[in-house]
């Protein structure tokens, strides 16, 4: 009987994680078209001034109001959602990529090199990874690719030592020396063994990572190290708001709604991945 | 006749930062001949898994050298190792975790034969033989490690380690995970394989009665070095060293 009853709720809350990852991943698909055919889907040229328009409040003409320049807010934090997302997604792509290349390397050969890179990344994750970012973006000079690639340079080292601790605790299980007398080379163990079985768990990094990622490129881009106006972009639409913020409240809070909407959902998809790949969630694989 | 494994010398000392080195392995010398089955006692941590270990060239060997159907394997490498694994395979303690658990048990049992360069559809119908041949049913091709039963995985162990038709089988305490019927079941199974596929067996074991009922020879190991050495009548009946009837007398 009572065993019943826990089967039950297993099965259900199982099912439940389940139909939560759907939604979440059907939203975050519509986040990433709306984002991708933002130009189309936007009323009004983003770039577009008319300062007759200036700072209007929230109508049903401007949704989202107008913005010093008279440009419609609300067709711009479209169009900035795509760099904003898409820049995003790119760096998180690149750091995982980068990092868990490096983690497995390092995890599987060990010696020397592994010593060397793990120091490197313990630097990267001692030091706070915004003013590193910063001070590599003010190097580079402004641009959304050269802010991507600041804060890369900062982030690959979580993956890494993911994939690393993974690696080890998989390099000695029976199953490695089993591909071993089957005559698998290191290549063919670490290709078909190893890194199929530390992608959960990169995964899930990446997925929780692509929230932090968004804040900090925008971050970059309020400071004036990201994007560079007049492009659109959360960050710096934020940036060039904030000194309004008492009497045009909207110039900063559109962006920041796009902000809070997508960063939230990432999120709780990466919540609900991290819950789906959770070897105590039962699954048929 | 030729020895089909002769082992002399073997040592393996384990370097660890501000700790004295460990010898695990010391010393160990014996010939295994073809159809022969040779079995190794001793306690837990006495060097038996190490010895496995190193005779499969999964660890590097610090002294001795090790020969294989002729062959000095001691510093092979590479090609020459995958050579040698098609003379000795392995069959692990753990059934479960010595199959990839994100790969089917199909695909395990046909790793080594798509390394040696077998068609797909020769694999399959390889593999669907080999597991008939230890008694499963070809729908267990497609499961996972996860979806069967300790001795179910097991026997799949066992097809995968006859892939590649080895002439000689260590088997690293391979039914001490398993529970005693299911230990009988696979007794059966390798004394069968031993009358059919005339495999030698290098069975590593703490269980006595086992070894006493299938192996022709016995080596007890003890703190890395071979104390003593025999026939199993002789070695059970006749115990000469201090050691072996301390592990006697702790049985029965």
């Amino acid at each position: 009987m009572s065993e019943g009853i826990t089967v039950r709720r297993q099965k259900r809350k199982s099912s439940h994680t389940k139909w939560k990852l759907c939604f979440f991943l059907t939203l975050v698909i519509l986040l990433m078209v709306i984002a991708l055919f933002s130009e189309q889907l936007a009323p009004y040229d983003p770039y577009e001034q008319n300062l007759m328009e200036a700072m209007q409040p929230p109508s049903t003409k401007h949704i989202m109001g107008t913005d010093q320049h008279g440009r419609d807010m609300f067709s711009r934090v479209l169009v900035g959602g795509r760099t904003s997302i898409f820049a995003t997604l790119a760096l998180v792509a690149v750091i995982a990529l980068f990092g868990t290349v490096v983690g497995t390397l390092c995890g599987y050969y060990g010696g020397r090199l592994d010593s060397l890179v793990m120091r490197i990344s313990d630097v990267c994750l001692a030091f706070p990874g915004l003013v590193f970012a910063m001070a590599v973006a003010a190097l580079l000079g402004g641009g959304i690719s050269n802010a991507v690639l600041a804060l890369a340079v900062i982030s690959w080292p979580k993956y890494s030592r993911v994939a690393r601790s993974q690696t080890l605790a998989l390099k000695t299980a029976p199953f490695i020396s089993a591909a071993r007398l089957s005559g698998c080379g290191s290549n063919q163990i670490i290709l078909r063994h190893i890194l199929p079985n530390i992608l959960g768990p990169i995964l899930v990094t990446a997925m929780l990572d692509i929230g932090t990622m968004m804040m900090e490129l925008a971050g970059l881009s309020f400071l004036g190290l990201g994007a560079k106006p007049p492009v659109a972009e959360w960050g710096n639409m934020m940036s060039s708001g904030r000194s309004m913020l008492q009497m045009y409240p909207w110039v900063v809070l559109s962006p920041g709604i796009g902000i809070f909407i997508s960063v939230a959902l990432f999120n709780l998809l990466g919540d609900t991945v991290r819950d789906y790949l959770d070897p105590r969630n039962s699954r048929s694989r | 006749m030729e020895p089909i494994l002769q082992v002399s010398g073997l040592t393996k000392t384990f370097h660890a930062n501000g700790k004295p080195d460990f010898t695990a392995v010391d010393q160990v010398s014996f010939l295994l001949y073809p159809g022969e089955t040779v079995g190794i006692v001793g306690e837990s941590g006495c060097g038996k898994s190490t010895l496995a270990k190193l005779l499969c060239r999964l660890l590097d060997v610090t002294e001795g050298t090790i020969r294989l159907c002729g062959q000095d394997i001691t510093k092979a490498r590479d090609r020459e190792l995958f050579g040698a694994y098609r003379n000795i395979q392995m069959v692990f303690q753990d059934p479960l975790t010595s199959f990839d658990p994100r790969r089917t048990l199909g695909d395990g049992i046909g790793e080594s034969l798509r390394n040696a360069g077998v068609s797909k559809t020769e694999r399959e119908r390889r593999v669907v033989e080999l597991l008939e041949q230890c008694g499963l049913s070809e729908t267990f091709a497609g499961r996972y490690p996860h979806e069967v039963s300790g001795g179910q995985c097991q026997r799949a162990a066992i097809a995968r380690a006859l892939a590649i038709k080895p002439k000689l089988l260590l088997c690293d305490e391979a039914t001490s995970a398993l529970d005693v019927t299911v230990q009988q079941q696979i007794m059966e199974l390798l004394k069968e394989l031993r009358e059919k596929e005339k495999l030698s067996y290098l069975f590593i074991c703490h269980n006595l009665a086992l070894v006493q009922s299938f192996c022709d020879r016995v080596l007890v190991m003890h703190e890395g070095k071979i104390v003593e050495e025999g026939t199993t009548d002789q070695v059970i009946f006749y115990p000469q060293s201090d050691y072996t009837k301390i592990l006697l007398d702790s049985i029965l």
